[in-house]
């Protein structure tokens, strides 16, 4: 009899892979929400590997802030293009005419831009499931997220009508007008990850390689000078330093770390031997401890 | 003192392409964690994170600030903070739903799924045990085993979780004393036996102290077996037995990219195959050779058990969702009704004979639940009487299918022999089900083909057959209606039957009774005469109360496309009370007559009717026109 041992990220890869293909077969009119960073970039090679030789039969959805890194618009087309997927990029027109920006609008950046910017792109397509990049292991509510996430017609998330979800079997019935958010890479930890694009050859954006940057530190952060929209403080002047991002979102919201690391086993070195929580990176989580879930409630992703 | 996971750092700081090399052949295991909420659970699985480095300083941070202001510990570290989640639970102080947490050695990636022991949660601790090679099963040193011992241990075997830790926890509480172990250890033995339990390894630990978890405890001299992290990490894996058994495929999705590719896609349940090797789909039982494993790096020459793959085959045969593509030479039963085990998860209670969804492998087909034969209380193992099963409750039932599926019994393989049942109207996941076996082939019984069939009786009476089904309250006036609606038929030499509640009642279902499931009952049989007929070509119309749409769609769904009228005969509560020609509603008002529609039992009123009579706008003659209009335009 033949044998073989199935490492853990075989495992992963096949368990993500089985859910985007329920999700192709069971949806009307699926999407896959792509935000550029490390995790989409996996999730979006698994999708290629679901389907191939088709390629990947839904579109990607950036929704876009315009506050994101330049780097990272750079590779969002080409990584469509490679994959032979169509790419939507959405921006809330209000938030688009109002100039809300994260230096001005605090809170409200997130919430008109993702939260609102979300909800109304998904609207405006009709689309019914939406593939996230969410793990479980990224935040304490998320630990207790399902696989398929449902959301009433409003977008609302309910933690107490959330389905059991039991072997492999996935319940992607819904009424009119309810959506289901889908994350195919529940299972994977940060480290999983790494290794998956380091093993894969996966392309990320450069910003996650440690490079000479111009930053400021600012409130305990230290944040990339991306573009001339950066307000500079009185007294405030961009020093190059050696960084690399964690995680990335909207330049301004996204704190560096000094690093050296320019090859992805550097990188994933440092985060082995690092003592702070990739999230921590991130301006959003910090009011409270709870303040994810509340945002998952209100239907940030 | 060794400790097995902080050996790895050295190897981390000095040689980072090794490490890489060491863990990405790691394994995985998944695993269960089963206590009471006292047993000190949460405490563990934050020790195990905490000691595997998965804790990070901002995190500990925030623990340490979560532990002065809401820990037990009395401002000590509160490992059980880092893995109760969602807010609410964290002020009620207990986890209620299942958590996944992971971490990592130099062997092995884990996946814990942690699930609350509360009575009422049984639902959580299946939903979590689902997809576990292994079970550590909590016991208080203190306490013993317990009602929640035998109930956990009895749902994780129930589950088919193969592997067994019993962790004699808080063992610094009564002294590090081997005989309290000892005779805990006995006491479970017995009780494993009498449950079919096979083997389990124990371990007395410290949770909170942290002996034998990562590091063999000083304390224990006397223990000699392995630390509980050594034994998750050296337990083999279930994937190898599941390898060895015949190749099973259910196919998710077919990939057709164009014309000249035809792939079938799917997560290998069991076995192994290579290009050449013989194959059968099922049901269909057609035979074909796998032409190529293909995948985006290129043809592959294996594919196994865990692996989601693509085939083609060597021949243009009929295979879409849902069937299952076995190695030629062991195919799996195809069957219709299977004696199960149920695990009902809803808050509404399970209705036999009503028709829910069925899902099992990649297919969704309907079927209908019949009356538990027995109901198992978790906590004793005991049979009891039942007639339905609800939230959190357990039994044995028989299924009915509407088509065949292939399928194995849960014990041999838990993707072909585990389901879950679909409430069709609110989609809700209401149970979760494993099949024991088929109670009889399908392929024994064929129908009867006859020579002269529907479209002959219905061509000698010159009419197409349908069923015009009225449903409404009880007053509304559907008998009136349908009797002027059968004359108006018959005048225009239309060939009709009439099937009224009442009169049904009197023959045909006089064994019936107005509890839930005796009406849906009531209905199915109806629907069956009702098919019946207008296979003889018939015009039926029927007049039911029906009150429940899921029954009202189970009929329609016995009929040809097209067959089924529904006419909703629309009349206020208050009309039809107000009419009271039988007298009922004084009945069941005053608490003489139970379940009557519309006082203490729901009529469901539908949404999509092809007919609907307002009754407050139309008097029966002209209700009866409009319905016969749109039979004969």
């Amino acid at each position: 009899m033949t044998q073989k041992t199935l490492t853990h990220l075989q495992r992963l890869e096949a368990e993500s892979i089985h859910i985007m293909r329920e999700v192709v077969a069971e949806a009307e009119n699926p999407v896959m929400l792509y935000s550029i960073g490390k995790d989409s970039a996996v999730m979006l090679h698994l999708a290629r590997k679901a389907f191939y030789p088709a390629p990947p039969p839904f579109p990607l959805l950036h929704v876009d802030t315009t506050w994101k890194f330049r780097d990272m618009y750079a590779l969002r087309g080409k990584a469509a293009e490679q994959a032979g997927m169509e790419l939507l990029v959405y921006q809330n027109p209000e938030a688009l005419a109002r100039g809300i920006n994260p230096f001005d609008h605090g809170p409200l950046h997130t919430d008109m831009w993702k939260t609102e910017g979300l909800k109304q792109a998904l609207d405006l397509h009709n689309f019914d499931v939406a593939f996230g990049g969410a793990r479980r292991d990224e935040e304490k509510s998320r630990a207790k997220e399902r696989v398929f996430s449902f959301r009433s017609a409003n977008h609302r998330w309910d933690p107490k009508t959330q389905r059991p979800e039991l072997w492999r079997l996935y319940n992607a019935r819904k009424a009119k007008g309810e959506s289901v958010r889908v994350f195919p890479i529940s299972n994977w930890t940060e480290l999983d990850i790494w290794q998956y694009i380091h093993l894969e050859g996966i392309e990320i954006v450069p910003l996650y390689f440690a490079a000479p940057r111009p930053t400021v530190e600012r409130d305990g952060l230290i944040l990339m000078v991306d573009d001339d929209r950066f307000p500079l403080r009185e007294g405030e002047v961009p020093q190059m330093r050696s960084v690399r991002f964690r995680t990335l979102g909207c330049y301004p919201l996204t704190g560096a770390v000094e690093s050296t690391a320019t090859e992805l086993p550097q990188v994933i070195q440092e985060m082995l031997l690092t003592t702070t929580s990739e999230r921590q990176g991130r301006a959003i989580d910090r009011d409270q401890a709870a303040s994810m879930e509340k945002k998952k409630q209100e239907g940030y992703f | 003192m060794t400790d097995p996971v902080y050996q790895t750092e050295a190897l981390l700081a000095e040689d980072i392409d090794a490490y890489l090399v060491a863990h990405q052949h790691k394994t995985m295991l998944r695993f269960i964690t089963c206590g009471s909420v006292d047993d000190g659970k949460s405490t563990l699985i934050g020790r195990l994170l905490y000691d595997s480095k998965m804790i990070f300083e901002d995190q500990l941070a925030a623990l340490e600030a979560d532990s002065k202001r809401v820990g037990t510990q009395g401002g000590e570290i509160d490992f059980a903070l880092l893995v109760d989640g969602l807010a609410a639970e964290r002020e009620q102080g207990i986890t209620i739903d299942v958590a996944y947490r992971f971490f990592a050695t130099e062997k092995r990636k884990f996946i814990v799924a942690d699930t609350p022991g509360h009575e009422q949660y049984t639902r959580n601790m299946v939903t979590g045990a689902s997809t576990t090679d292994l079970a550590v099963i909590l016991i208080d040193a203190r306490k013993g085993v317990l009602t929640q011992t035998r109930r956990h241990s009895y749902l994780v075997h129930l589950l088919g979780v193969r592997h067994l830790v019993l962790a004699v926890n808080k063992m610094d509480l009564v002294g590090y004393d081997q005989q309290v172990f000892d005779s805990i250890v006995a006491d479970y033995t017995d009780f494993a036996r009498s449950i079919g339990i096979d083997s389990f390894v124990p371990i007395p630990i410290s949770g909170l102290a942290g002996d034998n978890i990562t590091s063999r405890s000083a304390n224990t001299p006397w223990f000699e077996g392995p630390t509980l992290l050594a034994h998750l990490e050296e337990i083999e894996v279930d994937s190898g037995a599941d390898q060895a058994q015949p190749f099973r495929m259910p196919v998710q999705w077919v990939n057709r990219p164009n014309l000249d590719f035809r792939g079938f896609s799917g997560f290998v349940a069991s076995g192994a195959i290579r290009p050449g090797e013989a194959v059968r789909v099922l049901p269909s039982g057609k035979t074909s050779r796998v032409a190529r494993i293909v995948s985006l790096e290129g043809d592959r020459d294996l594919a196994v058990a865990g692996e989601s793959v693509t085939l083609t085959l060597a021949d243009e045969i009929d295979c879409s969702r849902g069937q299952v593509i076995v190695a030629a030479q062991s195919p799996l039963e195809v069957a219709d009704q299977f004696e199960t085990t149920l695990v009902w998860m809803d808050e509404a209670e399970m209705v036999p004979g009503r028709a829910y969804w069925l899902k099992i492998g990649a297919q969704t087909v309907s079927a209908t639940v019949h009356q538990p034969k027995y109901e198992v209380n978790v906590n004793t193992q005991e049979h009891l009487a039942a007639k339905t099963l609800d939230l959190n409750a357990i039994g044995v039932a028989n299924v009915t299918t509407d088509r065949e599926i292939p399928f194995a019994p849960y014990a041999e393989n838990r993707d072909l022999g585990g389901f879950i049942l679909i409430d069709k109207i609110t989609n809700q996941t209401v149970a979760a089900g494993m099949i024991h076996f088929a109670l009889r082939r399908a392929q024994n019984i064929h129908w009867q083909a006859t020579d002269i069939g529907r479209d002959h009786h219905a061509g000698m009476k010159h009419q197409k057959p349908a069923v015009l089904w009225l449903t409404g309250l009880s007053g509304s006036g559907k008998s009136t209606i349908a009797n002027i609606v059968e004359k108006k038929l018959a005048r225009m030499n239309r060939h009709t039957f009439l099937l009224d509640g009442d009169n049904v009642r009197h023959g045909l279902n006089k064994d019936l009774g107005f509890t839930e499931a005796d009406r849906i009952e009531n209905i199915r049989r109806v629907g069956e005469v009702a098919k019946l007929m207008t296979d003889a070509g018939l015009i039926v119309i029927t007049a039911f109360i029906s009150p429940f749409r899921s029954e009202r769609d189970m009929v329609r769904g016995m009929m040809q496309p097209g067959e089924f009228i529904e006419v909703f005969i629309d009349t206020p509560l208050e009309v039809a009370e107000a009419r009271d020609v039988k007298g009922l509603y004084a009945k069941a008002r005053a608490g003489q007559l139970k379940n009557f529609t519309g006082i203490d039992s729901p009529y469901e009123a539908p949404e999509n009717a092809e007919i609907r009579i307002d009754t407050s706008r139309m008097t029966p003659e002209e209700a009866a026109e409009v319905i016969v209009e749109r039979l004969v335009p």
